[in-house]
Formats: structure tokens, C-alpha cells, sequence
């Protein structure tokens, strides 16, 4: 159905030849973008529906007094449905170890909570497949998880800015939204959110295509194919300033991949630019001293990189 | 009436704030509407996901930008 009108549109309506440069990358950004617009705006509004349950006071709660690993892991799962926005990191960050969510807890669901957003899942579903999808899910979980539980042992506490340990935090009233009200946050989010990163997929599409159109196969694979070893490195590094542009970033890994990327270093490259920013680094210096905020970085960075070499050398 | 609209300065607070003042004004009714930008105020009202809207010290709802024509209502 997708491919029947995008090959209409390009090869019938504007003339282009199938397999000429121009008309293949033309084919391709036509088809990627009304695929992951109709993927983006369908899921997002299921996962806003589902998250609308699940206001982060309710986690906070289901967290309290958790022991480690039971805790680790349930904060990961949360993190996938509670809605987190980074400029909110501060009061959550606060109220989540005020409750009594131990601090290594409290790290596996910031973790997870920014990388296993649904954003960058429909992305990956729909340009990679849902195979890769469920991979980026299970491996991403699993950096939540570990790197929580490292921090956990770590006991740095003491890293965590004093005022914090001082503050004075109310009781809100839980308020559990009716069906109505769900539906209507999920439209108000779905188009706000859409609003926001449309601009980013339409450019990462774009230059993903002219990538699929006139970079020659394999031409990647000398730099950054499974034998180079500094290639898993070099992609989590250049992942972390991306933050922001997640939505943007998945159609160009993904034309890059076809150029002879290796799917590990792809999966820790995306993994590093929706885990860890820098602005979110900034926003977090709020709340944590900078041995913590290097250890939390360093220990994520590390999880992925490794998660990177795992999959160059099995998949 | 006192209206206090909690947020540490994003994007989405200052619209919260926008549609706040706006649907104040359409009411008609007599209230001051007051930015909350520090953190320890915020968390006083236990708040965790801004922004956040506070009428006389309960909060009406947290984490996510109502439409004016929603505030009206719980005027």
C-alpha cells in the first residue's frame, strides 16, 4: 500500500526513473515519511494513554524502600512508562530519593526512562524492524539495570548535593485521570510532541535517503565495519551531544548502516544519544555533585560501549 | 484567588503560565497568577513533573500544559 504510493508519487506523478539516483532517493524519503508518521502519531498516542496511568508520584511510590535488584529492575520497566521530560529530572530526582527509592534505584529509572522512549522505538521498528526493536528494548533494559545496581554498591550517596537530603517535600493528592481525560492528554501530547520533533525526522529522512541515493555501498565499512574496534568508542562519543535530535538521528544511522555500519555500533550510538546529554548533565549538576555525574556517565557510557561490541561480534 | 503555576523555567511552563493569564482573563474573575520557579517551592507541594498548577495551595493537576478553555473550568 506504502510502496504503491510512493512509487506513484515518484515515478508517476513526477516523472523520475525507477532506478536512477534521484528517483530511488526520492522513492525512499517518500516512503520512510509517511511510514514513520503514521507509525509516530498512532503509537505515541497508545504509549500517552498508557503513561497517563502512571504519573511519576505513583511510581515513586510502587519505588519506595525497594531493595536493591528487585527495585533495579522494576525502576528500569517504569521508567518505559512514566513521562519523564528532562527539565523535570530536578523535582523528580528530588522526590524519588526524599520517598526513600534508594539512590541506585532511583538511577536505573533515569536511565531507562530517556532511553527507552517510544520515540526513538517507533523509529527503530520502523526503519529497522521489530527484531532490532526488541533487541534495543531488552539490551537497554539491561543498562538501566546494571548501571543502577553498580551505583547502588558504589554508596555515594554523599555525592548527592546536601540540600537535597534537607528538603521539604509535600504529599500531592494522586489524581488517576478517567478514560476521557487519558484520551484527551494523549491527543494534546501526541500533537505537541509531533509539533516538536516533525522538523528533525523530516531532515533525518531527508538526508537519510540522499545517503541511500548517492553514497556508495559499503563505502562505511572501512571506518566504522565490526574490525574496526574504535568504532563502537568514537559512536558513543559523538552520541552524547545529540540528545535533542533522536527523532532526526535514526533515518541517517539507518542509511549508514546500508553503507556497511555495523548493527552493534549502531545500537550503541543510539543508545548514547538518547541516554546521555549534555543538557541533561547540566540539569542534573542541580542535584548531584560531579563525582556522581561522572561516575553516572562514565558507568553508562561503558554499559553501552559494550553493549556495542556484544552485538558487532554475535549479530 | 491565588494561582501558582510551578516550572523551572521550560518551554512548556512558560505556555502553562501563557494560558493561565489568558484564561483568568476570559473569566473575569479576580485572581493573581504567580510564576514558581525555585525548586524547594516546588517541591513543598510534592510535586515531580512540571509544570504544574497550584489554586489557593492544592494542586489541580501536575505534568502536562492544560488548554485555556480547561483551566476556565477549575476556576
Amino acid at each position: 500500500m506504502l510502496k504503491q504510493t510512493a512509487d506513484y508519487l515518484t515515478f508517476d506523478l513526477l516523472g523520475l526513473v525507477p532506478g536512477s539516483t534521484s528517483g530511488e532517493a526520492l522513492n525512499f524519503f517518500v516512503y520512510d515519511t509517511v511510514k514513520i508518521f503514521l507509525l509516530l502519531t498512532s503509537i505515541i498516542f497508545v504509549v500517552a494513554v498508557i503513561r497517563s496511568s502512571f504519573p511519576p508520584e505513583k511510581t515513586k511510590r510502587m519505588l519506595a524502600h525497594k531493595r536493591e535488584y528487585v527495585g533495579n529492575v522494576l525502576a528500569a520497566l517504569l521508567g518505559i512508562v512514566t513521562p519523564f521530560c528532562s527539565c523535570s529530572a530536578v523535582p523528580l530526582f528530588i522526590g524519588f530519593v526524599e520517598s526513600g527509592v534508594p539512590l541506585g534505584v532511583t538511577f536505573s529509572f533515569l536511565v531507562s526512562s530517556p532511553m527507552v522512549n517510544e520515540v526513538a522505538l517507533i523509529m527503530l521498528w520502523g526503519l529497522f524492524g521489530w527484531k532490532i526493536a526488541a533487541i534495543y528494548i531488552g539490551t537497554g533494559l539491561l543498562v538501566a539495570i546494571v548501571a543502577g545496581i553498580v551505583i547502588g554498591k558504589l554508596k555515594m550517596e554523599r555525592y548527592v548535593q546536601d540540600y537535597v537530603w534537607q528538603m521539604q517535600v509535600g504529599q500531592a493528592d494522586l489524581v488517576i485521570p478517567n478514560f476521557r481525560e487519558k484520551l484527551d492528554y494523549a491527543r494534546e501530547y501526541t500533537l505537541g510532541l509531533l509539533k516538536k520533533i516533525w522538523p528533525y525526522v523530516v531532515v533525518g529522512i531527508g538526508l537519510g535517503a540522499f545517503i541511500h541515493g548517492y553514497v556508495p555501498a559499503d563505502f562505511l565499512a572501512r571506518f566504522a565495519g565490526r574490525d574496526n574496534a574504535f568504532a563502537v568508542p568514537v559512536a558513543v562519543a559523538l552520541g552524547v551531544p545529540l540528545y535533542s535530535n533522536a527523532a532526526g538521528v535514526i533515518p541517517i544511522v539507518h542509511a549508514l548502516m546500508e553503507k556497511g555500519m555495523a548493527m552493534g555500533t549502531v545500537l550503541a550510538f543510539m543508545m548514547a544519544v538518547t541516554a546521555l546529554s549534555l543538557p541533561e548533565a547540566v540539569i542534573l549538576s542541580n542535584v548531584l555533585k560531579k563525582p556522581l555525574l561522572a561516575t553516572f556517565f562514565g558507568i553508562v557510557a561503558v554499559a553501552i560501549t559494550i553493549v556495542g561490541y556484544l552485538f558487532n561480534a554475535i549479530l | 484567588m491565588k494561582i501558582e503555576v510551578l516550572g523551572t523555567g521550560c518551554a512548556k511552563c512558560k505556555t502553562l503560565y501563557e494560558h493561565t493569564v489568558t484564561a483568568v482573563a476570559n473569566s473575569g474573575k479576580d485572581a493573581e497568577v504567580v510564576k514558581v520557579e525555585d525548586i524547594p517551592s516546588i517541591m513543598k507541594y510534592g510535586v515531580m513533573s512540571t509544570p504544574a498548577l497550584v489554586i489557593d495551595g492544592k494542586v489541580a493537576f501536575s505534568g502536562k500544559v492544560a488548554s485555556i478553555i480547561e483551566i476556565m473550568a477549575l476556576l
